[in-house]
């Protein structure tokens, strides 16, 4: 074809180079809702077929969407959404992302630029609200920016430290028509060129380190998920050649699976006794991808206080914000892991460690999860547990909300693999998992797709539900209902002297009448013998489900480090009696 | 120990503060300072001064100096983020750099007559403050050096009659043959 033909044809409106951009970006779906300043966006989606868009209830619910689109696969989330209130209401799913590095592409209408700073009706500083949470964000000006703008908002949220972006499209921008380019190298933006491969020098001397080490612990997080397949294949190659015991953070849950030999369990506030023990414990601890956050640390001052630590990271600002590290290493943990293991394996053995193993084995017989079992009511971990044995085998991904229920998934739901877990970890999102659900299950068609909810969060995004109806998305939301916000209610029985300040959700829906005034399927289980005939009836129905487990309303969430304690000042389930509990928690006067 | 009722662990920290000059290089594109202010007062870093300009007009490169305080780790933490934001080409931190050179601009306005105002030229003279405005009863000065040497210009202008000041804020390069 001539080079006049080609221009010819990469002559377009803005909007179309949109559509375009998108298709070249290899996006199959992308989740919105229109708009006045996004109509022409829309129409160029109306006449096409290649990308499929899911319409949502609420523009919220198409960002956490994208987000479980993105984790389940390890593509970016991309989201359409209109200027002024569509740009709001994805304020949260885009700080929720920039939290737990997830690459989302949000593509914004804003009214037209002569307009911009008129007060114009669904106007708002889109570029201004959301710069301090996306990555980096664009407002487009001018038509011939879009396609360099497009590709460069790809390049910034899939590369390095994964994140979300929003590009800003007045409405004149999206009628003017302009020369197309495809997505080229040379839109690498000058001044971004995130860093990955470490230094040889520090791989040297974290293998040195780890060799000599004799109570060592890997820690992971999140950057071993985001690194890709190879990362969680790379870190049970390093676990095996190190024979080290293991833990995660609860976004790194999935990376070593949680039936390998070497598992801990989840680490910090509410992670296994023997994780945090051997956290506090251990001479060597290997970081990789997690970023010391404060629901892992407990206090700082008392954090493993006789360890050395190497700390693998792709962002430099992880390093030594909250704890400070010996060996730094900057760079994609696959690839850090990979020279890492070339190392190990070329230069050092297996370091004899079988007192520290001995010593872990006393920590895990404490038995920290345990739970009283109950014939008369459901158990949230029973529950838990149940649907974990129900599901085992099973092409299952997980998605959850945010208090309990979301903390007992994380105990007793084991996770075998990468990309199947979908929490909201860093923003602690209530209302996160339902949505992210169906964008799981539009990833996934064939998979079952189960939010793990609690009565309080779900209720954040329920409308949802009519999206899952609307496009077949059969997921399931197994609501653990306690009728309390129950983490709220945990901590004012532990801190404020048990006055149960606003966290009791009178007037609950009755949600299997819900389920059927959407068109969804409802399920109701109230007694532990209930429990197995109604799980297999949610995994059988191929419609969307809700499933009200009526469980015990005031268990609480335990192991637990309480606020101001050290990894090795844990109040265990055993031990979480009255008397102790007000003693752990200095400053309540709480009792349980 | 005893801390209140909290979901987070309440500390105390007790490391001394510590100024530090630092050069950020930009891509001088719409909202790159907001990004940079939105930064600090985001993560609740410190600003004492803050002075903006393009550079390098070809290639739309502006330079920010910004002087700060914190701790050492707060320091380090401000560096790094700033580093890692999409616009920003390099971050150097002049003060543990070393060599540098800090200079600021300030105009002076001073009112009086008189004896003070006779004392106050003679001031300037001795700070090599040049007069770029002059009326019967007034002097517009002109003053470059770093922040200490014109504060205390400022300092000693006030009993003379001092109306008002306006100030560049901190412009800093490193000494010696080598770019940043």
């Amino acid at each position: 074809m001539s080079d006049k033909k080609v221009n010819e044809q990469n002559q377009m409106s803005g909007a179309a180079m949109v559509v375009r951009a998108l298709k070249d970006h290899g996006v199959k779906h992308i989740f919105g809702y229109p708009g006045g300043a996004v109509l022409p966006i829309y129409d160029e989606i109306f006449q096409q077929s290649d990308v499929e868009h899911i319409l949502v209830r609420h523009e919220q619910g198409a960002g956490h969407a994208a987000e479980g689109y993105a984790r389940s696969t390890g593509l970016p989330g991309v989201v359409l959404v209109t200027s002024g209130p569509g740009a709001t209401n994805m304020v949260t799913p885009l700080t929720d992302a920039l939290m737990d590095s997830i690459p989302l592409v949000c593509i914004t209408g804003q009214v037209p630029t002569h307009l911009i700073g008129n007060d114009a009706f669904q106007e708002c500083d889109t570029v201004g609200i959301t710069r301090p949470c996306t990555k980096h964000n664009w407002l487009v000006r001018d038509v011939e920016d879009l396609p360099r703008v497009l590709h460069e908002a790809f390049y910034v949220a899939t590369t390095g430290r994964p994140g979300p972006v929003v590009v800003d499209i007045p409405k004149d921008v999206q009628f003017a028509l302009g020369q197309y380019q495809p997505p080229r190298k040379s839109d690498v933006h000058v001044s971004y060129a995130p860093r990955v491969k470490g230094d040889a020098l520090q791989i040297r001397k974290a293998v040195s380190l780890l060799a000599g080490a004799k109570r060592p612990v890997i820690y992971t997080g999140g950057g071993v998920i985001n690194s890709g397949r190879e990362g969680a294949k790379l870190l049970r190659e390093l676990v095996q050649a190190t024979g080290f015991p293991i833990t995660s953070t609860l976004m790194g849950l999935g990376a070593y699976p949680a039936s390998g030999p070497n598992w801990l369990g989840m680490l910090g506030m509410h992670g296994t006794y023997e994780a945090n023990m051997a956290m506090h414990g251990c001479d060597v601890m290997l970081c990789i991808g997690a970023r010391f956050d404060d629901r892992i640390t407990g206090r700082t001052d008392a954090f493993s206080p006789g360890s050395k630590k190497i700390h693998i990271d792709i962002d430099p600002s992880s390093i030594n914000k909250n704890i400070r590290v010996d060996i730094p290493i900057i760079g994609d943990a696959a690839n850090v892991m990979g020279d890492l293991l070339q190392v190990f394996k070329a230069e050092a053995k297996k370091p004899d460690i079988k007192p520290w193993w001995n010593q872990i084995a006393q920590w895990k017989a404490r038995n920290s999860l345990a739970y009283k079992q109950s014939n008369e009511v459901i158990l949230p971990q029973h529950a838990i547990q149940m649907l974990f044995e129900m599901t085992r085998g099973k092409d299952t991904y997980i998605t959850t909300e945010v208090g309990q229920h979301q903390m007992w998934a994380a105990q007793f739901y084991g996770f075998e693999e990468p990309h199947r877990w979908m929490t909201s970890g860093g923003l602690g999102t209530m209302g996160y998992g339902l949505p992210a659900a169906l964008g799981v299950q539009v990833a996934h068609p064939d998979s079952l797709v189960i939010d793990i909810a609690g009565d309080a969060s779900v209720q954040m995004t329920m409308q949802e539900i009519s999206t899952a109806v609307q496009f077949e998305l059969p997921i399931k939301i197994f609501i653990l209902n306690n009728q309390y916000m129950g983490m709220v209610r945990q901590w004012q029985q532990l801190l404020h002297g048990n006055r149960l300040s606003h966290s009791y959700s009178e007037a609950l829906p009755d949600f299997v009448k819900l389920a059927d005034a959407y068109g969804a399927h409802g399920i109701q289980a109230t007694k532990p013998s209930d429990l197995e005939g109604a799980i297999k009836e949610m995994i059988q129905v191929k419609k969307p489900v809700l499933f009200d487990c009526r469980v015990a309303a005031l268990e609480n969430c335990f192991p637990m480090i309480p606020s101001g304690k050290a990894h090795n000042e844990m109040l265990l389930p055993a031990e979480a009696t009255d008397e102790a509990t007000a003693k752990a928690f200095a400053g309540g006067k709480a009792l349980v | 120990m005893n801390q209140p009722a909290s979901a987070y662990f309440l500390e105390d920290r007790h490391d001394p503060n510590e100024t530090h000059t630092l050069s950020v290089l930009v891509a001088n594109e719409p909202g790159v300072l907001a990004r940079v202010i939105g930064l600090f007062s985001g993560r609740g870093y410190n600003i004492e001064s803050l002075t903006v300009s393009e550079t390098e007009h070809q290639k739309h490169v502006s330079r920010i100096t910004i002087v700060t305080t914190g701790t050492p780790m707060v320091i380090e933490q401000i560096k790094h983020q700033l580093d890692r934001m999409i616009p920003v080409y390099r971050v150097v931190d002049m003060t543990t750099a070393g060599r540098a050179i800090e200079r600021e601009l300030a105009m002076v306005k001073v009112r009086g007559t008189g004896d003070p105002r006779v004392e106050s030229l003679r001031l300037a003279e001795a700070f090599r403050a040049r007069v770029i405005d002059a009326s019967t009863e007034s002097f517009v000065f002109e003053i470059t050096g770093n922040t200490a040497k014109i504060d205390q210009f400022i300092d000693l202008m006030k009993p003379l009659g001092l109306v008002e000041v306006s100030r560049t804020g901190v412009a800093a390069i490193s000494r010696g043959p080598e770019g940043m």
